[in-house]
């Protein structure tokens, strides 16, 4: 079956082009059905490959597809090998669960087979991506799930907000993809292709460490900008724009996850370049703290979640910078099942309280929706890291390995710890807003359980939230095993005493616990606490970071384009006139007896042959 | 069998043939002319199925004396390098001619001009005689010229102008460097003068002939590009024009210059090249950012393409004067995808207008509600051009960025800034345009009609086939780039850098296979 993964990539592709083509006459719900199907079949159809590379002591494998750009060496190959694995099978697992989620979601819009394209072109697109044996078609990959995200972020389009946000998307995208870019260009002058097994096997050779940092540093700005890092986040939050089930799947579980998944593939280099590794982890830890700071202050219900992607993310690439490349693709897994359930349960709620988005007007609603009331609580507990959901344990991961590394790196552990506090208190500040106390609804919503199409997924999704733990818990390192042929030339054996990891875990626990408790009492009142004035409002803000931009690059860049454009009507097309102007003056004088376009033509041929034979004779030419 | 001189002379006959319709039935003149705009096409897809793979000679040869003396002959050929123009050519035009079902006023000379327009756009890109690709690359203004005067907008006649007296400046310098290199090339083979390109290339010439040769021919073909700063006329031509001059415009016209650079000044003045290469390494990239950043604020839909199209122009010069293997096919190709994409966006354009009589985007908003088929083909245009991977567009950037960083790694990532404000430009266009609440001006608009699908869906399925499958083209270019190099390496100390030509490329990928089953 291995000879067949491409069809992970062809099923969700066939999908989009039928439903794009004759979605409107499938209509719904089968256009939904259909796509929901080409997902389901492309995991299906990865299973058996990923139980082979179980067996076989993970042996990769390439599929070479067709050749695509001979000069650059560039064929379409696909490499299996553990790493693909894990993403096809959270891409295709999840996808496949929110596209089941989305037939419901999406019942009666407008154009409900062209979202299920988009979706299943997001599908293709990822997979693209992740399966790339190089770099080349690993950008193809990574630009189509831009242009994906681009669709379904402005699905709504008449809506200027999703349009703008969209627009907003795909450009900070575009500005990373310029750092993947010139990464590129390196990556050839240096080797000569783009060959994932050629590059990594001769890196060492091949490249000095400051090429090596070059490179690296290159592809983080890529990553930075498709993983919402600092300071190319900011379109993550006005993403959530999207219909919700795009915000779970490609916003939180997958697409944002491509820069860190990105930067794993590309361990080899990593490793050469200590310097990336520390900018990267003290990236990663500021924008786990900045987002998770934001979050705090946030009354919309999906720009927490979004926010506390950010968070998350930073702790993905946090675990990269810092060399613990199997934690970070853990806690990637583990994300993916807890934030999607997270986004899926607010979109329950959203549902349910008729396109409310806004938590100080929820409260109550446990006793109306306890399917989604109990699965996002796992949810909740995953992601603050509450043992033994699978958040602890991905999370902890990151933050021993970060401890390890010692000296600088203990003021990165210390804050991703403060973070874990945050993470605890905004969370369960938005559990308890939704779920308990009493109601404070506007009139007229009625808030109810969501259909099964949308609580199936929901509760698949819980229990892999509540028990992925176990892939890799230090006792048991599956995980970390099935991973180690494609991190094998970068292997760091983290043999960490028993007692440093189980006090470590123990403190993050208390601070957990310290986080939970505080925005339990705080938030669990009849009374909600005032959060508006000062610190609350430039925190909801974002901190004006946005604002910054705008004034600091869009505004200028404008300018600078409108003097651009009115230099170009008088200066550059003046000297043209200017130019003109002369050779028609000197045309009359050569030929008075000639009119019209004609003579300046003559003229001109006149001039340039003076010009020429005079040239040629003062400078000694070969005539 | 003469097949390139029948190719140059069908789209003459049809216009011969268009213009003896009778004047009583005016409704046949639309089919007819776009019946006879097939046949060239018919002869190139001949041509292509019958164009050898690897082999960089000059196919289907013809070669008529005209005049001894002054060594001017009726010479043809068609190679690598003008193998896809001559497509691209075939394939523009009747496409022009089916979008312009709208013209009323005067069709059949409408319809006769872009025919000889055709005719002679074959002529430049078939002709090895450089008197005979003069003559051509001059006659193709006078129609061009009238397209614009005739049928054009409002202010048509100061655009119409401003196009002849440009370009003919060229020209100008052009001719006095033709001619001063076949009076170089008479000398060599005992007349008076040698028209003939295979000769001109035997040719020596101290470096300062050259470089002033170079410059002579470069000043044309970089108006004609147009390269900054040369490019004024460009806007002002696009948005005066009707749609086909348009399309043909960019399609087609535009790369009579960087035809002209790559195959004229990159093999005849080597030694000048290498001395030139980085002044306009420098004006492309100043033309790739500039032209993309006045694009952004255009409020003129047409301008705004138009702006595009000199900063994908840049892109093309750029990867001209790279010189490796993978920055010239880069060049072509992107030549092909610029022709598809943005003729495209001319013809989208055209439709609307048709229906609203305004290119304000202001005018606009919404659209997409209204016109949603409209409105998602041209998404899907605005993506190819903005080079999206995948699509036609991405092959060529991609290309010709690898290639160039390998000789002027600054410039090469300059350019790369050129991606981004790719995507700001053409995403904020579509942004003001198509979303948003819809004005209440474009209710009731109809969607596309079957013609206007039946119109764009060649050039959906071209952009979407280059981009996934570029390879058929790729080994019918590469011969022609490899000689070129060749040539530049031979004449010159220039040398190409490791990874910068095929054949390094090639061992690359065979020693990474070798591993690869080891």
């Amino acid at each position: 079956m291995t000879d067949l993964i491409w069809l992970v990539v062809a099923l969700p592709l066939v999908g989009a082009v039928v439903n794009l083509l004759f979605g409107k006459r499938i209509g719904e719900p089968v256009a939904g059905w259909f796509a929901f199907g080409t997902v389901a079949a492309a995991f299906l159809v990865a299973v058996e490959p990923v139980l082979t590379l179980a067996r076989n002591s993970a042996e990769p494998s390439t599929h070479y597809l067709f050749s695509w750009i001979p000069i650059l060496g560039v064929d379409a190959e696909l490499l299996w090998d553990p790493l693909a694995a894990v993403l096809t099978m959270v891409v295709t697992g999840v996808g496949a669960l929110i596209h089941l989620y989305s037939i419901g979601y999406m019942k009666g819009d407008e154009r409900f087979p062209r979202f299920f394209a988009y979706l299943n072109l997001f599908i293709a697109s990822m997979m693209i991506l992740v399966l790339a044996a190089n770099y080349a078609v690993m950008f193809v990959g990574w630009e189509l799930v831009g242009l994906s995200s681009y669709l379904l972020i402005s699905f709504w389009f008449t809506k200027p907000s999703a349009a703008a946000a969209g627009k907003k998307a795909f450009v900070v995208n575009r500005i990373g993809d310029w750092g993947f870019l010139v990464a590129l260009m390196l990556i050839f002058a240096a080797f000569g292709t783009f060959d994932f097994e050629t590059v990594f096997a001769t890196a060492e050779g091949t490249l000095s460490v400051g090429m090596a940092t070059a490179i690296t540093l290159l592809l983080f700005v890529g990553a930075a900008g498709k993983s919402a890092q600092i300071p190319l986040y900011v379109w993550l939050p006005d993403a959530m724009e999207g219909p919700t089930p795009v915000s779970a799947l490609i916003h939180a579980a997958t697409m944002v996850t491509a820069g860190v998944f990105m930067m794993a593939r590309s361990a080899v280099l990593f490793e050469m370049a200590p310097v990336t590794g520390g900018i990267v982890a003290t990236v990663g830890v500021a924008t786990a703290l900045l987002a998770a700071v934001i979050a705090i202050a946030q009354t919309d219900i999906k720009r927490v979640l979004a926010y506390s992607t950010i968070s998350q993310l930073g702790y993905m690439v946090l675990a990269i910078g810092a060399g613990a490349y199997t934690a970070g693709i853990f806690h990637l897994t583990t994300h993916a099942f807890f934030k999607a359930l997270l986004f899926l349960g607010a979109g329950s709620v959203i549902h349910a309280m008729s396109g409310e988005q806004d938590m100080r007007k929820m409260g109550g609603l446990r006793k109306k929706m306890p399917i989604t009331f109990i699965t996002m609580a796992a949810a909740w507990l995953a992601i603050s890291g509450v043992f033994p959901f699978s958040g602890f344990w991905s999370k902890d991961e990151i933050l021993i390995a970060t401890f390890h590394n010692g000296g600088f790196w203990y003021i990165l552990w210390a804050v991703g710890m403060f973070v874990a506090l945050l993470t605890a208190f905004y969370m369960t500040r938005l559990i308890v807003l939704t779920f308990m106390g009493s109601p404070r609804w506007s009139e007229g919503v009625h808030p109810h359980e969501s259909p099964s199409s949308m609580t199936i997924p929901l509760i698949v999704l819980a229990f892999f939230t509540t028990t992925a733990g176990v892939f890799n818990t230090p006792f048991r390192l599956v995980f970390e095993n099935f991973l180690r042929s494609s991190f094998e030339h970068v292997a760091h054996i983290t043999e960490s005493e028993w007692a440093l990891i189980v006090g470590l875990a123990a403190l993050t626990l208390v601070l957990v616990f310290v986080g939970i408790v505080f925005a339990w009492r705080r938030y669990s009142t009849d009374e909600l606490p005032l959060e508006e004035d000062g610190w609350w409002s430039r925190a909801l803000a974002g901190f004006g970071v946005d604002d910054f931009y705008g004034r600091v690059i869009v505004a200028p860049g404008k300018q600078i384009a409108n003097a651009a454009s009115s230099a170009d009507a008088t200066v550059i097309d003046g000297i043209a006139h200017g130019v003109a102007e002369g050779v028609r003056s000197a045309g009359t004088g050569l030929r008075p007896a000639q009119s019209g376009n004609v003579r300046g033509y003559a003229a001109m041929i006149a001039v340039a042959s003076v010009l020429l034979i005079v040239v040629m004779v003062a400078f000694g030419g070969g005539f | 069998m003469p097949v390139l001189s029948i190719l140059i002379a069908l789209p003459f006959i049809g216009a011969l043939i268009v213009s003896l319709l009778p004047r009583r039935r005016p409704e046949i003149v639309f089919p007819v002319a776009l019946g006879v705009s097939l046949a060239p096409l018919a002869v190139v897809l001949y041509v292509l199925s019958e164009f050898p793979v690897g082999d960089p000679n000059i196919q289907f040869p013809e070669f008529h004396v005209v005049s001894e003396t002054f060594g001017i002959a009726w010479q043809l050929g068609i190679d690598g390098i003008s193998l896809f123009m001559v497509a691209l050519t075939a394939i523009l035009f009747p496409i022009s001619i089916a979008a312009s079902r709208s013209v009323t006023d005067k069709l059949k000379t409408y319809m006769v001009l872009l025919l000889l327009l055709e005719g002679a756009v074959l002529g430049v890109f078939l002709a090895l005689d450089m008197i005979i690709f003069f003559a051509f690359f001059e006659i193709v203004l006078i129609p061009m010229y009238l397209l614009i005067s005739m049928w054009g907008s409002e202010n048509r006649r100061y655009a119409s102008i401003k196009f002849v007296l440009f370009t003919a400046t060229g020209s100008a310098f052009l001719l006095v460097g033709i001619v001063a290199l076949a009076i170089l090339a008479g000398d060599l083979v005992g007349t008076a003068s040698s028209f003939n390109f295979a000769v001109m290339l035997q040719v020596p010439m101290s470096d300062t002939t050259q470089l002033w040769l170079f410059a002579a021919f470069g000043i044309a073909f970089a108006i004609k590009v147009p390269l900054f700063p040369f490019h004024t006329w460009l806007p002002d031509a696009h948005t005066e024009a009707p749609t086909a001059g348009s399309v043909i415009l960019a399609g087609v016209l535009l790369k009579m210059g960087t035809y002209g650079l790559l195959r004229f000044n990159l093999m005849l003045f080597p030694d000048a090249v290498v001395d030139a290469a980085p002044v306009l390494g420098v004006l492309g990239v100043i033309g790739i950012v500039y032209g993309a950043a006045v694009a952004i604020v255009q409020p003129d839909v047409k301008r705004l393409i138009a702006y595009s199209s000199v900063s994908h122009m840049g892109f093309i010069v750029l990867g001209t004067f790279a010189l490796t293997s993978q920055a010239l096919e880069g060049a072509l190709f992107l030549m092909i995808s610029h022709g598809l994409t943005t003729g495209a966006l001319f013809l989208l354009i055209g439709m609307i207008y048709e229906r609203t009589h305004t290119r304000a985007i202001a005018d606009y908003g919404g659209l997409a509600k209204v016109m949603p088929e409209y409105s998602g083909i041209f998404l899907f245009i605005i993506f190819a051009s903005a080079g999206l991977p995948g699509l036609s567009g991405f092959v060529g950037e991609f290309m010709i960025l690898i290639g160039t960083y390998l000789t002027m790694p600054v410039l090469a990532v300059i350019a790369g800034f050129g991606v981004i404000l790719a995507a700001v430009y053409l995403l904020w266009a579509y942004e003001r345009v198509f979303t948003g609440p819809t004005n209440p001006k474009l209710e009731g608009l109809k969607d596309l009609g079957f013609r206007e699908i039946a119109i764009m869906v060649p050039l959906v399925v071209l952009i979407i086939g280059l981009g996934v499958y570029p390879k058929p083209v790729m080994e019918r270019i590469s011969p022609s780039v490899e000689i070129i190099l060749e040539r530049i390496e031979a004449e010159t100390d220039y040398e190409v850098p490791t990874f910068g030509r095929a054949e390094d490329v090639a061992q690359v990928a065979e020693a990474g296979v070798g591993e690869g089953q080891g």
